[in-house]
């Protein structure tokens, strides 16, 4: 269904505006498309959108929530900044939840938010709420426009903020009468200085001689790779310096795709449901180099049982991360590539530590991840390996938050960097879905497939509109077990099976939901069925959407219990 | 551990709530705060006293400090040789007689005067806190009606022994 919006004016005037200043502000930075959704404080720039609408692309969404995790999906493949759009009020606080998701797993985005005119600030006008105060603290940085010359230098600034040193949101607060103010200057001054804000990205090479020291003396290293080498583009870099020096390597749940996880040096995704080898590589080691990852609590379990006999070498961008958590013997302040570049350059000898290698390899062995299969009812392990089949392990995959993140994890074995995008540290219930559509729009011609829950898929599939208004191929995959999975899982094994207000006792009919958006449909409910529907689904030039019902007891295993130490896994086997 | 913090700051709106935020939703305790403008536009100082549990969470609060793009520098000076200062008013119970007596009291503090009334007699104190402590603590026998302190400032000596200064025995 296409709705023809038809202009009541057909000659619109020539005067520029703050508004028109903000879109060539945007062009500048190479902008294509702007998350968002229109509204009374933001009709100006929405004016000037629709007059500059043959140069950049505006994706409405339903909600916007919507819009601003599909800006958070485009950041993540793209690595650039998502553009976000809402206006004043209760625009910008439903954009609250993706800027505090972006801020905690480091996405960059510029968000621009309506706020009602200067004269009225602070009188409680209609639609107004303090986005500044609301926003200061899940912002990397925030800016209220003060003066419509600003607004350029204020626009770069935010870019270069969101998208240097460690990635995060910005948020631009724009009164309507700045935005709607007319300007006759034909430029304004864009040049900034930022005095108080100089990441550092070369590595200290006191610090990687030690670094390098430690390497030659270890006798059970062990690399942790996490988000920070995704957004730092060194993919490449790390897998020449494990080859080189044979060192494993596991990976934190946002890291996942940073080191391919089918090489024979990776033990897999460490944490509260990581890999038995991986934790007990952690828990055992003698050297731990992290690039690029936060030592996050799911990661660390315990911190008295955290790599308890480890020298901790630790690289990030963010100086604050260093010995936030993880008492840290070797800090390395630096962008993770050229740390480890720095560490190509100098040619050392590592004993090679067969016996550790040996030891991993035997845990790889006798401890691999196992669920229960049945030969009828489709297991939810199952359907993401027969997912990774399907797909050649090559689809672009986004998650909720959950056991069928958990399940996406570990059996979508990501072999290329930025192919997984998940909310990791915020934990959000409803990303998948819209993420999936910033991911497709990042990357037209892949496969993007959104592996979404059934509870997580009702907090925000309104978005379905778009996938036919935009024509997004993008396949969705319920894993449907009529349950807050993960809830009921913990309500089973830490509160005595009370699954309280964990079940769903009435699921809509998603087959019907989809037809209503014009949008295929599907239920399955057999492995046979899955297997045969499977190929064709993911080969269907259109959205599908595929409700498949597995087996609500299921649990994600291992799991590290809170509270409890990467050694003390349970589930470990049958 | 009790902490001295001073941070040059750009002078921008909100830039001190963005301070106060981060220090309360990362759990530090602030025992006080003095704000004001340097010898350079457009540059203030903060000069925060905290008190943290240990070196690990003080090393945390001056690098999520640091992180702001507003701040410009934080420094921790507690262990420098520093120069700093408090004021505080102090409004005293006081009839006539009490005057000339309280007077006594606050003379050696180089306290001053600064306003009398019929029944009250307001003190003004500058000097390190501990001095400022000890005169409210003297005062309050006489029934302190009101108090008002600014909270420390502070910076470096012009002149930086190698020791950090040893603790005054001197009132003043």
């Amino acid at each position: 269904m296409k709705v023809e919006a038809k202009p009541a004016f057909t000659s619109i005037e020539e005067s520029k505006t703050g508004a028109d200043l903000l879109i060539e502000a945007l062009l500048q930075e190479g902008v294509e498309t702007i998350f968002g959704y229109p509204g009374g404080a933001v009709l100006p720039i929405y004016d000037a959108i629709y007059r500059a609408k043959d140069r950049i692309k505006h994706v409405l969404f339903r909600h916007e929530q919507g819009s601003i995790h599909a800006a958070e999906g485009y950041a993540r493949i793209t690595g650039k900044p998502g553009v976000v759009l809402a206006t004043s009020g209760p625009g910008a606080t439903n954009l609250i939840t993706g800027i505090a998701d972006a801020m905690i797993d480091s996405l960059p985005l510029v968000v621009f938010t309506g706020q009602v005119a200067r004269s009225v600030i602070g009188t409680d006008a209609f639609q107004e709420a303090d986005v500044i105060g609301i926003t200061t603290p899940i912002t990397k940085h925030n800016y209220q426009v003060q003066h419509v010359q600003d607004l350029p230098r204020i626009i770069k600034e935010a870019f270069h903020i969101a998208s240097t040193g460690r990635p995060g949101p910005v948020v631009i607060d724009i009164p309507k009468d700045i935005s709607a103010e007319n300007v006759y200057e034909e430029a304004f001054e864009t040049d900034f200085d930022l005095p108080g804000y100089h990441p550092n990205t070369k590595p200290n090479p006191l610090q990687i001689n030690k670094l390098v020291d430690s390497l030659t003396k270890a006798k059970k290293p062990v690399i942790l790779a996490g988000a920070g080498v995704l957004h730092g583009k060194a993919s490449e870099e790390l897998i020449q310096f494990v080859e080189r020096y044979q060192i494993p390597v596991t990976t934190t749940l946002l890291g996942l795709g940073s080191f391919p996880g089918d090489h024979k040096l990776s033990l897999g995704m460490a944490g509260m449901h990581g890999t038995y080898t991986a934790n007990m590589a952690l828990y055992e080691c003698d050297l731990l180099v992290n690039f690029g990852a936060r030592f996050d609590d799911r990661l660390t379990g315990n911190l008295k049982h955290f790599a308890p006999n480890a020298k901790v070498a630790h690289v990030d961008i963010d100086p604050a991360e260093i010995g936030k958590n993880v008492t840290t013997h070797i800090p390395i302040v630096a962008d993770v590539k050229e740390a480890i570049r720095e560490l190509l350059h100098h040619e050392f000898d590592m004993n090679l530590h067969y016996q550790w290698s040996n030891q991993l390899e035997e845990n790889k062995k006798h401890f691999p991840l196992w669920y229960n299969d049945s030969n009828e009812e489709i297991s939810p392990q199952w359907l993401i390996s027969q997912i990774h089949r399907a797909s050649n392990g090559e689809a672009i995959v986004t998650t909720d938050v959950g056991q069928h993140q958990m399940w996406a994890a570990q059996y979508y074995s990501f072999s290329k960097p930025n192919h997984w995008v998940t909310s990791g540290g915020l934990g959000t219930m409803g990303f998948g879905f819209p993420a999936a559509i910033g991911a497709q729009l990042a990357a037209p011609e892949s496969q993007v497939i959104a592996i979404v829950g059934d509870g997580g898929f009702q907090m925000t599939l309104q978005e379905l509109s778009i996938l036919q208004e935009r024509n997004l191929p993008v396949k969705i995959i319920i894993v449907n077990n009529g349950a807050l999975g993960m809830v009921r899982q913990w309500q089973e094994k830490f509160y005595e099976h009370r699954y309280s207000e964990s079940l769903f006792p009435i699921q809509p009919d998603f087959v019907k939901l989809a037809d209503s958006y014009d949008i295929k449909g599907m239920k399955i409910s057999t492995q046979e069925e899955l297997q045969q529907v499977l190929p064709k689904v993911l080969a269907f030039p259109g959205p599908v959407v595929m409700d498949c019902r597995v087996v609500q007891t299921e649990n994600v295993y291992p799991m590290i219990a809170p509270g409890k130490g990467l050694h003390e896994m349970i589930g470990v086997k049958p | 551990m009790r902490r001295i913090i001073t941070a040059t700051v750009q002078n921008k709106s909100g830039v001190l709530n963005r301070v106060t935020g981060l220090l309360q939703r990362r759990q530090f305790n602030i025992e006080s705060i003095s704000v004001g403008p340097t010898e350079v536009e457009g540059i203030s100082k903060m000069t925060l006293v905290v008190e943290v549990e240990d070196k690990q969470k003080l090393e945390q609060l001056t690098k999520q400090l640091n992180k702001q793009i507003d701040i410009l520098k934080v420094s921790d000076i507690t262990d420098k040789a520093i120069v700093s200062r408090e004021l505080a008013l102090i409004k005293v119970v006081s009839s006539g007689q009490l005057r000339s007596e309280i007077k006594d009291i606050i003379e050696p503090f180089r306290a001053s005067v600064i306003d009398v009334s019929k029944d009250s007699l307001a003190v003004q104190v500058t000097g390190k806190p501990e001095k400022v402590e000890a005169l409210i603590e003297l005062l309050r026998p006489y029934g302190i009606k009101e108090l008002a302190r600014t909270g420390v400032t502070a910076f470096l000596r012009g002149n930086k022994p190698q020791v950090a200064e040893l603790p005054s025995y001197s009132l003043l």
